[in-house]
């Protein structure tokens, strides 16, 4: 990649900026919005390319076995079929990620059931079913594992030494010594199910081969470079031999993270196999049965609390089933961790954790990545905490709120400004808490609609965590072209976020031009650096901050080279970089992660500074239950929470009202049923999200405190609204009905079975109590 | 109309013009709409009518087009989402999808607009419940559906205040 010579902004360097209009902040138009809202912009199922093949997968029907035998089907036209198994592969057949350790293909044997075994490939697409139907594959069974709990018990090891994928310890202080001091030990488990991101695009893409160019292939995806990694590993090319074009991406939310992967490998094995074009585009039970969804997850508390409510300590396990291959398990697992403690100050701490292998398709992403778990649990277990002593769910978390100044599960010491007495002050008076709890005690009384309000207060790191960002090593680039239009170079996708708008907002704020003139390249390898996975939350705050950072170094080299003054105009800054463009061939600025100073992560015992920035947040949810049907509905929801800096008011509330909506999804809707490993409702009809009629409107409010290691101050948002909704609303549920809930998904069948085995324990109390 | 390869000629009128396609008398209005005419704008989200993805307009009411034989659209007026700009300005919800942040990915926004055009069609001054109820069959999992009915119901004011 061909670069103007450039020398780093310095902190000295004198920036002065033409008196315009704000850009950072403002409602500005979505780049791609026009595009989106007159069905123009092209999916992947909306291209399609001369002589193009269609492609489908063949897969494991067990959950664990040996492959016997292949029998295609005599009388079936197979000579009409492109064909590729694991023999096909070129290079090495996994998918590449961190482990390695996924076939792209099975080969003589499948670990989970929907394991990709042989493709297909046809110019019709409509005899793709009946092929695979005529093609029967005989297995010698294995057993196989189904539970977290069958996976530690290893009577059956079905990975590794010990089916587990990755643990952590986090020590902090002694926990050993406290619980004789404690005045009341509370122990709870919690356990939360598997989600399917359920975006309403399904995963696709399109490869083509060339013998002299390599292969190309164009997909839904967030991580191009991803897909770019996997692809020269499977088919051992050269880096410039494979080139990865996102295409509009119809929502993602971590379901578009590593997966793609697969389907780009298995799309270009059968354009290599066939010279022609191929598309796979997934259909919704495929695409259900198949990928990833969010760890199902199991966490055990154990706390020691003083009679005033304070937390002296505690003990956390963690546990998360990652399926059948490593994927991004550990990754997972590390946030869960991490986040499992909560925004709580605990002088002592031990938090265990594990991922452990089990035969279902390997779980993997999803919005929150782990953190939606361990905060559920922890905020769970707030309320029973401040059951048992007797203090209200409120207090009991004012009393143990971490404070600037003080450390982290990790031993991070809170710089920010934050103040969570003070959030929660506003959240109460938002939600109008007390009123409606007291009201809600009388009105129950007399009623089957029982109401109840819960909270959930947490926080969210942005960006990788620990020594993650310093081995992305991210990459950014800003270029000026001949006609005064900048572009923003990174791999960083769009998939509904508003990354496209905002990367653009950050460059025409910093070059003080209109926002139309700057625009962003398509994340297309061949034209873009690496700016890491579009994930983590980590888009605006620190690919936003080196695009700063890059524009920063075109405004400076323009004026260094004298083409362009203090202050300009859009027609000035056009003159100057056709100025420059003639003298140097072309003006462009990249900048490269560095690591703020100071950092201090140590990967092996887990301490240190996990994020660079918290986001923090009160979420209030006021819940009826129907003791006629038994389904909880969520009736109002505050969602306040502090961000740094909010760079553009229509996308951050979007980001927030649909991470809440997906947690209340999480909460109260979406069950993923299994069978011997294999979902059993893959489909929109059975699987249940929530729709318009479902939810109220979301009430959401900002605070910001800034960030020095973000955009303008900004801190990630992307996730951060996933993790309190379902704690949020259980709470309400359990307030409503003065019971405890401690599993998700929580539907009328689980409030069912708890309030009827309650009533039936009342009575059958009753009934003794007569009898005694 | 049966043709000798045991295919339909079916005629129908999309967005305002008249078309012929030859096609089986099975297949599913969705794909006429994307394979033989090349409207992509209607998504196929589901293909079992529960997402409302490729949600279009036929003779007036709301229909999810994979659930609609091709047969049953003979003669049939319909309109896409490609069929509601007019003079490249844009219809007045694809203006207050854009400003109030209806559209994320944009991959339901087709479906859903095109159930609110339905809507204010019928309603010109739906209340929340209404606006609720009727995008009920319109999933959309990026934008929690706030900034969705504030669309439909500024599209709605706007158009009041003409």
């Amino acid at each position: 990649m061909s670069s103007g010579h450039l020398r780093p902004p310095l902190p000295g360097d004198r920036v002065s900026r033409r008196k315009t209009e704000p850009i950072v902040g403002m409602p500005v138009p979505r780049k791609e919005g026009r595009d989106k809202v007159t069905g123009r912009a092209q999916y992947i199922d909306d291209i399609t390319l001369p002589g193009m093949l269609y492609g489908a997968t063949v897969r494991s029907t067990v959950a664990r076995g040996k492959i016997k035998k292949v029998t295609f089907a005599p009388n079936f036209p197979w000579q009409e079929f492109v064909i590729v198994s694991a023999r096909d592969i070129p290079g090495a057949n996994c998918v590449a990620l961190i482990a390695d350790d996924q076939p792209c293909l099975a080969d003589g044997a499948v670990n989970h059931p929907e394991e990709p075994i042989l493709l297909l490939a046809h110019a019709n697409p409509h005899v793709l079913p009946k092929a695979i139907a005529a093609i029967a594959i005989e297995y010698q069974r294995l057993p196989a594992i189904f539970t977290m709990e069958e996976s530690e018990l290893g009577e059956e090891i079905i990975w590794g030494r010990d089916n587990t994928f990755k643990t952590y310890t986090i020590e902090k202080g002694d926990v050993d010594s406290l619980w004789a001091k404690a005045d009341f030990v509370v122990k709870g488990e919690y356990t939360t199910g598997a989600q399917e991101q359920l975006y309403i695009e399904n995963n696709g893409m399109i490869a083509s081969f060339d013998r002299q160019c390599g292969i190309t292939v164009w997909g839904s995806m967030q991580c191009p470079y991803y897909v770019h990694k996997a692809l020269m590993k499977l088919f051992h090319l050269a880096e410039d031999k494979v080139r990865v074009v996102q295409t509009e991406t119809g929502g993602a939310f971590g379901g578009k993270e590593e997966y793609p992967s697969m389907i780009a490998c298995h799309a270009a094995l059968l354009a290599m196999k066939s010279g022609k074009p191929v598309k796979i585009v997934y259909d919704r039970s495929e695409d259900m049965a198949a990928t990833t969804k969010r760890h199902p997850s199991r966490t055990r508390h154990r706390t020691a609390v003083t009679r005033e409510g304070k937390i002296l300590g505690g003990e956390i396990e963690f546990v998360v089933d990652g399926g059948a291959y490593t994927t991004l398990s550990p990754v997972v697992l590390s946030r869960g961790t991490i986040h499992a403690a909560g925004p709580y100050f605990w002088p002592n701490i031990r938090i265990r954790a594990r991922a452990v292998a089990t035969n279902t398709p390997p779980h993997g992403a999803f919005r929150g990545f782990g953190a939606p778990q361990s905060l559920f649990a922890m905020e769970r277990h707030m309320d029973r905490i401040a059951g048992t002593i007797g203090v209200s769910p409120v207090e009991i978390r004012r009393r143990n709120f971490l404070k600037p100044g003080q450390t982290t599960a990790t031993e991070q010491t809170i710089h920010e400004s934050i103040d969570l007495d003070k959030l929660l002050d506003r959240a109460l008076a938002l939600s109008k808490y007390d009123v409606r709890k007291r009201r809600f005690q009388q009105e129950n009384q007399n009623s089957t609609r029982k109401k109840g309000i819960g909270l959930a207060t947490f926080l969210h790191g942005a960006g990788f965590t620990g020594s993650g960002e310093r081995s992305l090593s991210s990459l950014v680039g800003v270029e000026g072209r001949i006609d005064g239009k900048v572009r923003v170079l990174v791999s960083s996708t769009e998939f509904g976020q508003g990354t496209k708008t905002v990367l653009c907002q950050i460059a025409a704020e910093v070059l003080g031009l209109p926002y139309d003139s700057v625009e962003i390249a398509e994340a297309d390898t061949e034209q873009v650096p690496n700016s890491g996975p579009t994930v983590a939350s980590r888009t605006v705050m620190i690919v936003g901050k080196l695009v700063q950072s890059a524009a920063l170094g075109i405004r400076q080299t323009l004026l260094a080279s004298n083409d362009l003054r203090d202050s300009y105009s859009p027609a000035e800054f056009k003159a100057a970089c056709a100025q420059y463009i003639a003298e140097h061939g072309d003006l462009k600025s990249f900048s490269r992660y560095e690591p703020p100073p100071n950092i201090f992560w140590d990967d092996e015992k887990y301490r240190g500074e996990a994020y660079a920035a918290y986001a923090w947040a009160i979420y209030i949810a006021e819940v009826t239950v129907d003791l006629t049907t038994y389904a909880a509905s969520v009736d109002d929801f505050v969602a306040l929470q502090e961000v740094g800096k909010v760079l553009h008011p229509v996308l951050a509330r979007g980001q927030i009202v649909g991470g809440v909506a997906q947690g209340i999804g999480f909460a109260l809707y979406e069950k993923v049923s299994w069978r011997d490993g294999r979902m059993q409702n893959a489909q929109m009809t059975n699987y249940i999200m929530p729709t318009s009629a479902d939810l109220p409107l979301i009430r959401v409010y900002f605070e910001e405190l800034g960030n020095q290691h973000g955009a303008f101050g900004a801190k990630g948002i992307g996730e951060l609204p996933i993790d309190g909704p379902a704690p949020a609303v259980v709470n309400a549920v359990a307030d409503a009905l003065g019971m405890q809930f401690d599993s998700i998904p929580l539907l009328a069948e689980g409030i069912f079975e708890a309030v009827t085995s309650r009533s039936k324990k009342e009575e059958d109390a009753r009934v003794l109590g007569v009898v005694r | 109309m049966r043709t000798p390869a045991g295919l339909c000629e079916i005629s129908l009128t999309v967005n305002g013009k008249k078309k012929t396609v030859r096609t089986h008398a099975m297949e599913r209005l969705l794909d006429v709409l994307r394979h033989h005419l090349g409207l992509t704008g209607a998504k196929e989200g589901c293909g079992e009518g529960e997402c409302g993805s490729c949600s279009v307009l036929m003779n007036g009411q709301v229909v999810t087009s994979c659930l609609v034989p091709a047969l049953q659209a003979q003669d049939a007026t319909i309109t896409t989402i490609e069929g509601l700009e007019a003079d490249s300005q844009l219809h007045p919800l694809q203006r207050t999808f854009l400003e109030c942040g209806g559209a994320q990915c944009g991959i339901c926004t087709p479906g859903l607009i095109m159930a609110a055009v339905h809507l204010l069609n019928s309603h010109s001054r739906p209340t929340l419940e209404e606006i609720k109820e009727a995008l009920a069959g319109n999933l959309c999992r990026c934008t929690g559906y706030t900034q969705i009915c504030e669309a439909v119901a500024q599209a709605a004011r706007d158009d009041h205040g003409k």
